[in-house]
């Protein structure tokens, strides 16, 4: 929390802790103190269901680098997907931009 | 420190935390000590209430404190894995200020209430933790010492302020009740140079009793040995000053 950085969003979806999988309920990015990568500072990634307790967490830390080509991988699929989803609803495609 | 290794005990104990709920401490307690003690209040820090911090205060005990670290994400979740804890803790914007006034008010009245302890009680923290400890040292008059290591968000622009965290630390400044130990590492940002100078220009202006030492080649939390932050050579230093401080001000 020294840093103050940290983003919320809602969340739907499945995360596995263990061998259990649990409804989540918000995705929480920030950059703060690494505690597990040896590194100062990282990008946590926590998908949580807050009315299940503080273990109903699914964790990530990773460093700058690797969340700017996670971001950039997501926006990809989400750009394909977009694509598939007007595909399927007969929409008409928008024409899909491709990341280089 | 003399060359033997003094004995302990180490318990959990409950406190009655702020508005009366449950909250767990820490403590280590120094054995074979002739006479009373002095009392040393830690304040941990964002990570939690974690293996680092029981650690240091067994430190405190080794050196023949009375320590206490009590849990001020109790109830967020207890007895659960600090870290999930303290990402739980993050998400929902941190602690309040007031909450950790009032579960440290407990830490303190314990100690004070504890026959072995000599009266005096210092408070520390590191990181959130020294943020805190400069807060309750502002807002309380029961603590003889406070040492904040590199404590961020001392100084807070006005726009971040919010209803957990009201009033910029750095603002409360002309209360602080006992004097004031600093450490900082120069390359960190959290708190950067500029705001450790701007906190103890505030120190300076309204003549309180503080000393502030800043470290090259050292960033934020550079006492954490199990992390890459940490600074070997800065840390010893660190330690002799911090040693020095409560020797100074907690002795009877």
């Amino acid at each position: 929390m020294c840093t103050s950085i940290v983003e919320i969003a809602e969340a739907e979806g499945m995360a596995k802790r263990g061998d259990e999988w649990f409804p989540l309920s918000q995705a929480v990015v920030a950059y703060d103190h690494a505690r597990h990568v040896s590194a100062g500072d990282v990008i946590t990634l926590d998908f949580f269901n807050t009315s299940l307790g503080a273990d109903a967490r699914a964790a990530v830390e990773i460093t700058l680098e690797s969340a700017k080509a996670l971001r950039a991988a997501l926006d990809r699929a989400i750009a394909a997907a977009e694509y598939e989803e007007a595909e399927v609803r007969g929409k008409g495609a928008p024409a899909l931009a491709r990341a280089a | 420190m003399a060359f033997w290794f003094r004995g302990m005990t180490c318990e959990n104990v409950t406190l009655k935390g702020d508005k009366g709920t449950p909250i767990t401490a820490y403590v280590a307690k120094p054995t074979g000590v002739s006479g009373k003690v002095p009392g040393v209040v830690l304040v941990h820090h964002l990570p939690g209430w974690d293996d680092y911090y029981m650690e240091m205060t067994r430190r405190f005990a080794h050196a023949g404190y009375y320590a206490i670290c009590h849990n001020l994400y109790e109830r967020e979740g207890g007895q659960n894995n600090p870290d999930d804890v303290a990402a739980k803790v993050r998400a929902d914007g941190g602690i309040a200020d007031a909450q950790m006034v009032g579960d440290t008010a407990a830490a303190v009245a314990w100690m004070r209430a504890q026959p072995e302890c000599n009266g005096k009680i210092g408070i520390i923290g590191t990181c959130s933790g020294g943020r805190h400890a400069y807060i309750y040292a502002c807002q309380k008059k029961d603590v003889d010492a406070c040492a904040d290591l590199w404590g961020g968000r001392v100084v807070m622009a006005k726009e971040t302020l919010n209803a957990k965290t009201p009033v910029a630390p750095i603002d409360m400044t002309k209360d602080l009740s006992c004097p004031l130990l600093g450490l900082f590492g120069n390359d960190d940002r959290a708190p950067s140079p500029e705001e450790v100078n701007q906190h103890e220009a505030e120190l300076k202006k309204l003549g309180k009793n503080y000393e502030f030492h800043r470290y090259d080649g050292a960033g934020h939390g550079f006492f954490y040995w199990h992390r890459p932050l940490y600074r070997e050579e800065q840390a010893m230093d660190g330690w002799n000053k911090v040693w020095a401080f409560f020797g100074k001000h907690l002795a009877k």
